[in-house]
Order: C-alpha cells, then sequence, then structure tokens
C-alpha cells in the first residue's frame, strides 16, 4: 500500500514521463501508473524527430515551445538520448511546391521559427545523395531527432530523482480521485493524468483516438550519406487524409549512421503484422529520392501505432465530464516533438499557474470533425 | 533492379549434407530441385571446402549424386523473405530472384553458440567453427600456440584439423567432467568409425593435453590475444597463446521457419516422424531442429526430400529411419554428456561486453528487464548481427526465449527486397496450398 499521492499519471511513454518529471519537478507527489516499461509503447516504435510542424497555427506553436524546452531538457537527461540537431529539409520536387516552401518559410519566420529557402544548387551540395532534379527545399535547421526510448527512460529517472514512485501494473478504471487497478487494487489521488497514447480510451471511452499504424525500415550503417533529416514536402497531405493507405517519404540518419525511412499510414486496427506492400511503396519512393538507398542493407523493420484524433490536434487538458481528470493523448506522429509543451499545460491547469501557451485549441472536450474511423 | 521468377517443385534452403541429401532424394524421385545456399560452395558448415579434391568420400559421394540427379544448386543466394511457404525471395550476386515452390525443405543448419567471458572479443579469440572455417579459407596456424576450450567432439575434431595444419596446440580444454566423457565414449565407440576418428583426431594431437574439468574463465591482451586464464580441478592458471577457439555448442538457425510460422520448441523447428513442420508444405531436417551430427542430418535430409517428392512410404524406409534414430539418440547423448556447466553461463563480469555489435556491457541490463525492455534501453541486439551472436548469450546470461523474426531475413539490399515487393514481382495473396503429400497423423512427433 502506498501512500496517497497528488497525482497519479497513467502511462510512461515519453509524454506520460515528461508529465511525471515536470509535476514532480514542481513539488507535487507522483505515482505513475505503467502496465510495460517505459517508452515501450508508441514511444519505442517512433522515429524520434523533434520537428516543428505548421499543419495549423496551433501545431506549429506547441511544436516550436516544444522544441525550445526540449533543448533545455535533453541536456539534462541521465541517459543519453542520442538527440542530433540535424535540422530538417523538406524537399520541393517542382516550382509549384517550391511555391509552397517559400510560403511556409515565411511563416515559420514570422512565428520566430528559424526557416530558410534552399535553392536546387545548394540542396545538391548540402544533401548529394538525393536524386538530381528537385526543385529546392525548406530547411528548418533547428529540428532535430532523438532516441525516443531512451528519452522516456531519462525522464522518468529524473521524475523518480524528484520523489516521483513507479508502481507497474494496469490501470482498469478510473473515477474522480480514484484509479482502479486491474488486480482490484485501489489508488486515491486528488488528479489523475491519463497519458495511455492508444490505450487511454481503454479508460474513458469517449475520447477520439484511434491506432494509426506505421511501419519502419533500418538499415545498415551509411555514416554521412545522409545529413538532415529528409521529408517530402507532400508529407502533410499524406498525414492528413483518414482513408486509404498511405505512404510518404522520410529518411533520418540516426547518430550511429543507419538511415531510418518512413513512412506509411494504415488505419487497420491493433494488426501489428509486417505489411510487405507498404514498404515496397516505401522503399520504392525512398530509393527514387535517394538512389544510393538500394545499396543498403534493411537491417530491421517494424511496426507501431499513433495515437490519431480527428482534427489531427492532441487532447490534451481537463477532461470536463469526470472531475479531477486530465489527458495528455493523442498526439498522432508528434508525441516526441510536443512531450515538453504538452506536460508544461497539464502542469499548469493542474496547479492553477498561467500556461506558457494557450491551451484551448487541445481542450480534449472540443468539437471534432465526424470521421467513421472514429465511430 | 529486375526479378526474375523460377518456379521449382522442391525448394531446399541450405546445401549441408541435410539440404543436400534431401535434394537428391527429391530429384531421383522426378522433381524439379532448386538448392539454395549462402556460400560460395555447396557443403555447408561440416563440408567447408575450397576444392572437392579435399573432400571426404562422403561428400564427394553425394555432390555427385546431387549433380546427376540434375538438381540446380545456388549458391552465394541468401533467403530474403518467404510469402508464403510457396513463395521465396532470394538475393544473390546476380540480383533477386522469386522462387515459386509446390513443397519446402528447410536444412538451415545451426551456429556457434558464444558465451561472453572477460576478454572474449580480442582479435585471436573465435569460435573453433570459425577457427576450422579460417583454417579452410586458407589462414595459416602453422606454429601459432592454440588454445582449445569448451566443449564437445567437435573440440577434438578441430584439434586435430590445427594439428595437422602445424598449429602448436597448447591445450585443449573440455569443460565436462571426466566421468561423462568417458561414459559418451564407452557407448559412442561401440561404433567402429566413430572409434576410428577419435582415435585418428587424438593421435593427430597427441602431444598436447586433452583436460577434462577445465574451461577458460578469461581472456588477455593489449590489442590482441596474449594469454588465456583456465581453470581446471588444480587450480587457475594462466596460459599463453596467439588463438583461443571457443566451442560452446551450436544453436538451430531457425529464422525462416519462425517465419513460416512453423512450430519451435526449445529453439529448434518441431518436426514429426516425416520430417514435416507444423506448416503445410514445409518439410525440416539437420541442425536446424535439433543438433545431432552428419550421420542423422543426412538421414533427415533423405527422409524430408521424399516425403516433400510424395514418395511417402519411400521416406519411411526402414534403413533410413533407423539411421536418423540413431544419429538422434548419439545427438541426445552428446548433449546429455556436454552439457554446459552453470559457471561457463555466468563468466562475464558486470563490464563485460555483451552484445559488441551496439557495445552494451553485462551491467547496463537489469536481469529484472523483458528481452523487449532491454533492447529498447540499451539496444542490446539492434546492430549488425541483429542478436545472432548476443541472443544466444542473451538466453544463457538472462533466460530470455529466442528473438521473434520479422521480415526481411539476412539483411537484403533495399533495392532487392523493394523490387521483390513490387508488383509485379510481388505475387498476390498467397495462393491455396496445393494438396501436400499425405502424413500419417497416428506418427506422432518423433524429435
Amino acid at each position: 500500500m502506498i501512500g496517497s499521492p497528488d497525482v497519479i499519471v497513467i502511462g510512461s511513454g515519453v509524454v506520460g514521463a515528461m508529465c511525471a518529471m515536470q509535476l514532480a519537478e514542481s513539488g507535487l507527489a507522483v505515482t505513475v501508473v505503467e502496465e510495460g516499461f517505459g517508452g515501450g509503447g508508441s514511444t519505442g516504435a517512433a522515429m524520434g524527430h523533434i520537428v516543428v510542424m505548421d499543419d495549423s497555427a496551433a501545431q506549429r506553436d506547441l511544436a516550436a515551445h516544444s522544441r525550445a524546452r526540449w533543448g533545455e531538457i535533453l541536456p539534462t537527461l541521465p541517459v543519453d538520448p542520442s538527440y542530433d540537431q540535424c535540422g530538417t529539409m523538406w524537399l520541393a520536387a517542382d516550382d509549384e511546391e517550391l511555391a509552397i516552401a517559400g510560403a511556409r518559410a515565411a511563416a515559420y519566420t514570422a512565428a520566430g521559427v528559424g526557416a530558410e529557402v534552399i535553392d536546387a544548387h545548394s540542396l545538391a551540395a548540402l544533401e548529394p545523395a538525393l536524386r538530381p532534379g528537385l526543385a529546392g527545399a525548406l530547411l528548418v535547421p533547428g529540428d532535430g531527432v532523438c532516441y525516443p526510448p531512451a528519452a522516456a527512460r531519462g525522464l522518468l529517472m529524473r521524475a523518480q530523482a524528484a520523489g516521483a514512485t513507479l508502481l507497474q501494473g494496469t490501470a482498469a478504471s478510473i473515477t474522480t480521485g480514484r484509479v482502479v487497478m486491474a488486480d482490484g487494487s485501489k489508488l486515491h489521488a486528488g488528479a489523475i493524468v491519463i497519458a495511455a497514447g492508444i490505450g487511454s480510451n481503454r479508460l474513458i471511452p469517449a475520447l477520439p483516438i484511434v491506432p494509426r499504424k506505421g511501419h519502419l525500415i533500418i538499415t545498415n550503417r551509411r555514416p554521412g550519406m545522409v545529413r538532415h533529416q529528409l521529408v517530402e514536402l507532400g508529407y502533410l497531405a499524406s498525414a492528413h487524409g483518414m482513408g486509404a493507405a498511405s505512404v510518404a517519404f522520410n529518411v533520418q540518419p540516426r547518430p550511429g549512421g543507419q538511415l531510418l525511412v518512413g513512412s506509411s499510414r494504415e488505419l487497420v486496427g491493433f494488426d501489428a503484422s509486417i505489411n510487405r506492400e507498404l514498404c515496397g511503396r516505401m522503399l520504392t519512393r525512398a530509393i527514387s529520392m535517394l538512389p544510393d538507398l538500394a545499396a543498403a542493407a534493411v537491417w530491421r523493420t517494424w511496426t507501431g501505432f499513433r495515437p490519431a484524433t480527428p482534427d489531427s490536434l492532441p487532447l490534451i487538458g481537463k477532461w470536463l465530464p469526470v472531475d479531477g481528470v486530465w489527458i495528455a493523448a493523442g498526439h498522432e506522429g508528434l508525441g516526441i516533438t510536443m512531450a515538453p509543451g504538452t506536460a508544461d499545460m497539464i502542469v499548469a491547469s493542474i496547479m492553477g499557474t498561467p500556461a506558457p501557451l494557450d491551451i484551448a485549441p487541445f481542450d480534449p472536450c472540443r468539437a471534432m470533425p465526424a470521421h467513421e474511423a472514429f465511430a | 533492379m529486375s526479378v526474375r521468377c523460377r518456379e521449382v517443385d522442391v525448394a531446399v534452403v541450405g546445401a549441408g549434407p541435410a539440404g543436400l541429401a534431401a535434394a537428391a532424394a527429391a530429384a531421383e524421385a522426378g522433381r524439379r530441385v532448386l538448392v539454395i545456399d549462402q556460400s560460395p560452395r555447396a557443403g555447408g558448415q561440416i563440408w567447408r571446402h575450397r576444392d572437392e579434391g579435399s573432400l571426404g568420400r562422403v561428400p564427394r559421394a553425394l555432390l555427385a549424386r546431387v549433380a546427376s540427379a540434375g538438381v540446380t544448386v545456388l549458391t552465394g543466394t541468401t533467403v530474403v523473405d518467404a510469402v508464403s511457404p510457396r513463395q521465396l525471395l532470394v538475393e544473390g550476386v546476380d540480383g533477386v530472384e522469386v522462387i515459386d515452390t509446390t513443397a519446402l525443405v528447410l536444412a538451415t543448419g545451426a551456429r556457434e553458440r558464444f558465451l561472453p567471458f572477460p576478454g572474449w572479443t580480442l582479435p585471436g579469440v573465435a569460435g573453433v567453427g570459425g577457427l576450422q572455417a579460417l583454417l579452410k579459407g586458407g589462414t595459416s596456424f602453422r606454429g601459432k600456440r592454440v588454445v582449445l576450450a569448451g566443449t564437445g567432439p567437435l573440440l577434438v575434431a578441430v584439434a586435430a584439423a590445427l594439428a595437422d595444419a602445424g598449429a602448436r596446440l597448447v591445450l585443449v580444454a573440455e569443460q565436462a567432467p571426466w566421468r561423462r566423457v568417458t561414459g559418451f565414449a564407452l557407448h559412442a565407440f561401440t561404433n567402429a568409425g566413430r572409434l576410428r576418428d577419435a582415435l585418428r583426431y587424438r593421435w593427430a594431437f597427441a602431444r598436447t593435453p586433452y583436460v577434462t574439468d577445465a574451461w577458460v574463465t578469461a581472456a588477455d591482451g593489449d590489442t590482441r590475444l596474449r594469454d588465456v586464464e583456465v581453470r581446471t580441478s588444480r587450480g587457475t592458471r594462466t596460459v599463453d597463446c596467439d588463438w583461443l577457439g571457443c566451442a560452446a555448442g551450436l544453436v538451430p538457425t531457425i529464422e525462416l521457419a519462425q517465419l513460416l510460422g512453423c512450430t519451435v520448441e526449445r529453439d529448434r523447428v518441431r518436426v514429426d516422424s516425416m520430417q514435416s513442420t507444423s506448416v503445410t508444405g514445409v518439410w525440416a531436417a539437420g541442425e536446424c531442429t535439433g543438433v545431432k551430427g552428419d550421420a542423422a542430418a543426412l538421414a533427415e535430409g533423405e527422409i524430408a526430400g521424399r516425403a516433400a517428392a510424395g514418395d511417402t512410404p519411400g521416406a519411411t524406409s526402414a534403413a533410413l529411419v533407423r539411421a536418423r534414430d540413431d544419429g538422434r539418440l548419439l545427438g541426445a547423448r552428446i548433449d546429455a554428456a556436454f552439457s554446459l556447466r552453470a559457471e561457463l553461463l555466468n563468466l562475464a563480469a558486470p563490464d563485460t561486453i555483451i552484445c559488441r555489435c551496439e557495445d552494451v556491457r553485462r551491467d547496463a541490463i537489469d536481469p529484472a528487464w523483458t528481452p523487449r525492455q532491454a533492447k529498447l534501453w540499451t539496444r542490446v541486439g539492434m546492430g549488425a548481427c541483429q542478436g545472432a551472436v548476443c541472443g544466444p548469450a542473451c538466453s544463457a546470461l538472462f533466460g530470455w526465449a529466442a528473438n521473434t523474426v520479422r521480415a526481411p531475413l539476412g539483411a537484403p539490399s533495399c533495392g532487392a527486397w523493394q523490387a521483390a515487393l513490387t508488383p509485379p514481382a510481388l505475387p498476390g495473396p498467397p495462393s491455396p496450398v496445393r494438396q501436400a503429400p499425405e502424413v500419417d497423423p497416428h506418427q506422432g512427433p518423433a524429435d
């Protein structure tokens, strides 16, 4: 039997671990409930990009704030999160896409996020392995990549150093002030934060979160072949659609010299099997952009489930139907990026202090576009 | 990259004794047979050779049989994916091929187990199989001081080969107790051929001590091996040497069977008395079904080849079944006599590297963690070998089960896998498996 903490955080992926750390370091007594191990869910399958996306102003502001906060947090973690500020190169295939890159660069700059348009010549010099004929790129130099399971583990270690308790077990149900565990035991706390990613709607079925499956392929070590995270500008279009399976070009240089090749999006429930046809499409696209990739060896493939919401924004804040419950979930492919800002808003909301960002766009009770995937 | 397609009746993966026997048997039953092997030459690990003249009578005869039966042998080729038991994707120097087959025989063999101990990553330390491969590959051991340590008959066979090649064999340390070694010998040497082999091997290194109840606890050296620490019943001593060959047993290679969904028990492919796996249309033979030596592998291959060709009565021929069962019995005796002592499983010091691809030390892993947790938190098993070396080591140290398997296998090039997965090369959803030869359901699993 443990004493009643101030806050129970359910889930210790990177979002839950970040919330636990920040709540504990704010002086609250925190208990973290985890059924597996920290970073073992979607976090452990993620690419680990810390990237400012600008699908909407709310997304961009949360990502930009979070990226800056990661810059403070990552160097302090007790395990090496393999952070590399490699920058993101958004590739424009033609002049039409280059015009989009220009508009996005202007929007980033206006929002205080460093970004520049790279012409075809400079792009070929910066990323010589890319195929010839690209029109240019949008470079966001402040973006980076990390190794998410190590980051989650490091955050949990810091949370524990600040007094947080880790409890291994499965939360079965919640009501105001109380978590009932699968083994029948009960935990009590003034506040409950649900940060269980794709498992969050097991506890609150009304949360509009579906698992959006992705495939990743990692190669042997090809140091220096790719220098920035490479993404096609069409990526956002792929990320948008909730329809049939889609793929988009996304390649990261990992700190060990391996190349991490993404990405795919599918709505197939929790089927974790490898879809060879999608792997083939991902590789076709990646090799068309990076011809030398054809010679790299595939070391491993895996799949993961992004916690997706109907409007592509996470669910962060008070869950009004049950008093004393907060949600920090539904970050889809940006959970690693957005963890610090998410935790900042959760801390502010629980402690009643001013938040560094407007929390309203992320209100978990907001109206959402209807979609059959969430029916 | 263009993708060729090839249609055969029986595909055999692995060209060691079991695979070659299976291929010959299936081809002699009139089937179109293809054998696929990673090595540049057929023969497997045990019959690795540079020219056929150096081979013994049995392998030469089998290779001749394979050739005259019209088997196609595809060497230097790796199976990188199996879309279904009927469709293999293979990559070789000439690119990628889709093999469309009616029946599949897995004869994927086994690989050496490495148990980490302080200094095991030093240059100069290798598996005995690795030393044998170096020797056969042309590396000179003339005048080199060699210590062999570990367990089992392989230790003796490699000792003889190294001595024949002019190595200065300093010590052969067998970890099993003297009583178990002699007990095994009394049984095994009732067979005249085995006794003859054993005497010939021992004669070859007659001047080198063969010590039982002895094992290497550490290797030392600056940039390469300088000496090893040997523990015997009389205490611990340091032995200077240039090479250390370790024999901690063999681990069945089962990844392709796992990918196909074949039932695996105790890290070996489960087969019935006809060498049939749990998956219709897939047979398995040789060390991948449990390590038991080349005599049993030859018999198992023969049975599997005939069964895969639909020759059910041939596969149950009494002489074949007897040869297989004799071999399996010998395998079981080897397992029992040369089982690894607990001290060997636990030689790694806290700072000993467990995973050399990702530089993971033993003390980085909490034994209470699940394998997946350890992998994600420390990256153990995530490097070039994908756990082929450290997986069995972690099984010994932490009790982990065999790795789970996902496509692709064997690190194909992105281009090869992409080409094979892209229409029209990628076959659609697997067509229903054609009726496989009948298997007597009353004959239970033989293993």
